[in-house]
């Protein structure tokens, strides 16, 4: 063979890799970006990437990889496949080779039933190329469809470094985790030219559909990082909690002692049931030295929800926050519990629930936002789970919280208590006013009154006794504080070999 | 001029900041009583306390404004 073929293509490829012209790398560079093929070297263990498609619309001469790169690399050395947009080639926008090769990354993934993770720097679908590129069997609805069909086999990931705009925004809504860039990432449907022309609303990009607006308000964004590679590093640690695929087991990590800086439990809960504490410092306490991985934690902050190890095992913990709105389920906050257990149960990864819960939110507001439902979905995902999974009654767990932080009725593998939890229907102040209301009001005499309120309220406290509760069954155990994270870790060991189908339905209706 | 509002609706029950009190990002200005619980309210943003604009007692929606910062 000629030596000369080998060379022009050595300058081809060199060509393409360089991705579009000067002036838009100069861009990147002014937006504090890094060029698509320095994201993939920082994603990826080494050098080592296999990448197809290189020559996609190569003829087109201005296209360069038709502005993605679909790639196989190592990520904590598992095998894993990755799609990345190009923004230096017109904008990363979409024509009917970019579409194809997004579709064919997929479909690598979905046969090699690895991890797939989406780089996503997009202006969108290439308006002019619309025929061959959006309503087809093979357009770009295809990548939704796949999405759906792979959630649950395998983990997919998003780092969202720029825009993802209209049907592009589908792409992290159909993936398990967002990642979101401060500042640069944006998400929405319509940009805000397009909000000013058809609805007359005047609004920033960063107010309609910026990085911190999705990862506090919308719920769309899970993590928001400071720059690329934090958010790069963040895609990184949270999939060293996950198997490749829904059929193995999550990898374990060396285990560690949980952090020096950790405090005694006894002195982090406090003893009267209506003050605030800060559950961080519970975790703390409890689970490995610098394993927490929070995800969602700016959104619905009453509850905290994140990855973990505990021994150097994989848990995922869902636990009320009474620092924040008392640690009330909301609206909000049941969704966020809902689409974490989902994620962990998926990926056979156990939950722990640390319940220390007033209940749900009442009022108007909450019930005209449809409370009701939102609850009825956190708690079917919670029923559903068949994951290894341990509810913690922490403090107290009243009302439908009790049920929502997998109590008894829920087949936890245990309902475990610390010894100043109380389980109720509700606590004492509101139980006395709801039984004996009529009979309050008749006590004319108020220090009669106090009385009678006071003896109701003993009564009550000796109804809701948690050695009752456990001579009754109700716990299966109420653990010293000071042992609750070896109780933990002895029992997940114990739990761990748990094979349960929870029903050979199709699917149930779900409550959304 | 910053704002703190309420996080949720509930009963005014401590105020522990007055004006011209220099607050910090994250400290707790008032507690609301709410489900039965004391509910801490941060200011989301160091600053001088210009107005407190609820008293012991008063009902909050969620959203309301209850202190302003320079």
């Amino acid at each position: 063979m000629n030596k000369q073929l080998e060379e022009t293509l050595r300058e081809k490829i060199a060509k393409v890799e360089q991705g579009g012209e000067a002036k838009y790398h100069e861009k990147l560079k002014e937006q504090n970006k890094l060029f698509v093929r320095d994201r993939l070297k920082m994603l990826f263990d080494d050098e080592f990437m296999v990448e197809d498609g290189l020559f996609a619309n190569v003829m087109a001469g201005d296209l360069p990889a038709d502005g993605v790169v679909t790639a196989i690399g190592k990520v904590n050395g598992q095998t894993v496949c990755v799609m990345a947009n190009d923004s230096t080639v017109k904008a990363g926008s979409w024509g009917s080779r970019t579409v194809e090769k997004i579709i064919r990354i997929q479909e690598t993934a979905e046969k090699m039933r690895v991890p797939l993770i989406y780089l996503v720097d997009s202006a969108g679908a290439r308006i002019t190329d619309q025929l061959e590129m959006f309503p087809g069997r093979r357009g770009a609805g295809r990548i939704f469809y796949n999405q759906v069909k792979l959630s649950g086999k395998i983990p997919q990931v998003c780092i969202l470094f720029g825009p993802s705009a209209a049907g592009g925004a589908y792409i992290p809504a159909f993936c398990d985790i967002v990642i979101m860039v401060e500042k640069n990432a944006s998400m929405y449907l319509g940009s805000p030219r397009m909000a000013e022309m058809v609805i007359g609303e005047k609004v920033t990009l960063e107010e309609l559909g910026g990085a911190r607006m999705h990862c506090s308000v919308s719920g769309c964004g899970d993590v928001l990082a400071a720059n690329e590679e934090e958010a790069i590093q963040s895609a990184r640690t949270y999939l060293s909690y996950f198997p490749a695929n829904y059929t193995s087991e999550p990898p374990n990590a060396s285990a560690k002692a949980p952090s020096e800086a950790a405090k005694e439990i006894t002195s982090i809960v406090p003893e009267n049931q209506n003050a605030a504490f800060n559950m961080h410092d519970l975790i703390t306490a409890l689970v490995d030295a610098d394993s927490f991985f929070e995800i969602k934690k700016l959104f619905a902050q009453e509850l905290v929800t994140g990855l973990a190890r505990l021994d150097g095992k994989p848990v995922g913990i869902i636990a009320n926050q009474p620092r924040v709105k008392g640690g009330v389920l909301f609206v909000d906050s049941a969704d966020k519990a809902a689409r974490f257990i989902t994620l962990c149960d998926a990926f056979q990864i156990p939950l722990l629930f640390l319940a220390d819960v007033p209940g749900f939110m009442i009022g108007t507001a909450v019930e005209r936002a449809g409370i009701i439902r939102h609850g009825a979905k956190m708690i079917s995902a919670m029923a559903e789970a068949t994951v290894p999974k341990i509810s913690v009654i922490v403090r107290k767990a009243y009302g439908a919280g009790l049920y929502a932080m997998a109590s008894s009725a829920f087949e936890p593998d245990a309902c475990l208590a610390l010894p100043n939890a109380q389980i109720a229907v509700m606590g004492p102040e509101a139980a006395i006013n709801a039984v004996y209301s009529n009979k309050i009001q008749a006590i004319e005499d108020p220090q009669e009154r106090q009385a009678f309120i006071a003896e109701k309220r003993k009564e009550y406290q000796e109804d809701i006794d948690l050695y009752l509760l456990a001579s009754n069954l109700i716990v299966d155990g109420i653990v010293p504080p000071s042992d609750l994270r070896q109780e933990l870790i002895g029992r997940f060991e114990v739990y761990k070999g748990k094979r349960q189908v929870f029903s050979d339905r199709k699917h149930p209706v779900y409550p959304v | 001029m910053k704002q703190v509002a309420a996080t949720m609706a509930g009963t005014v029950i401590q105020v522990l900041v007055q004006a011209g009190d220099q607050v910090n990002d994250g400290q707790d200005v008032i507690v609301l009583e709410s489900m039965k619980m004391e509910v801490p309210v941060q200011a989301q943003a160091a600053g001088k306390v210009v107005e407190v604009k609820v008293n012991i007692g008063d009902f909050v929606n969620d959203g309301d404004i209850i202190v302003e910062l320079e």
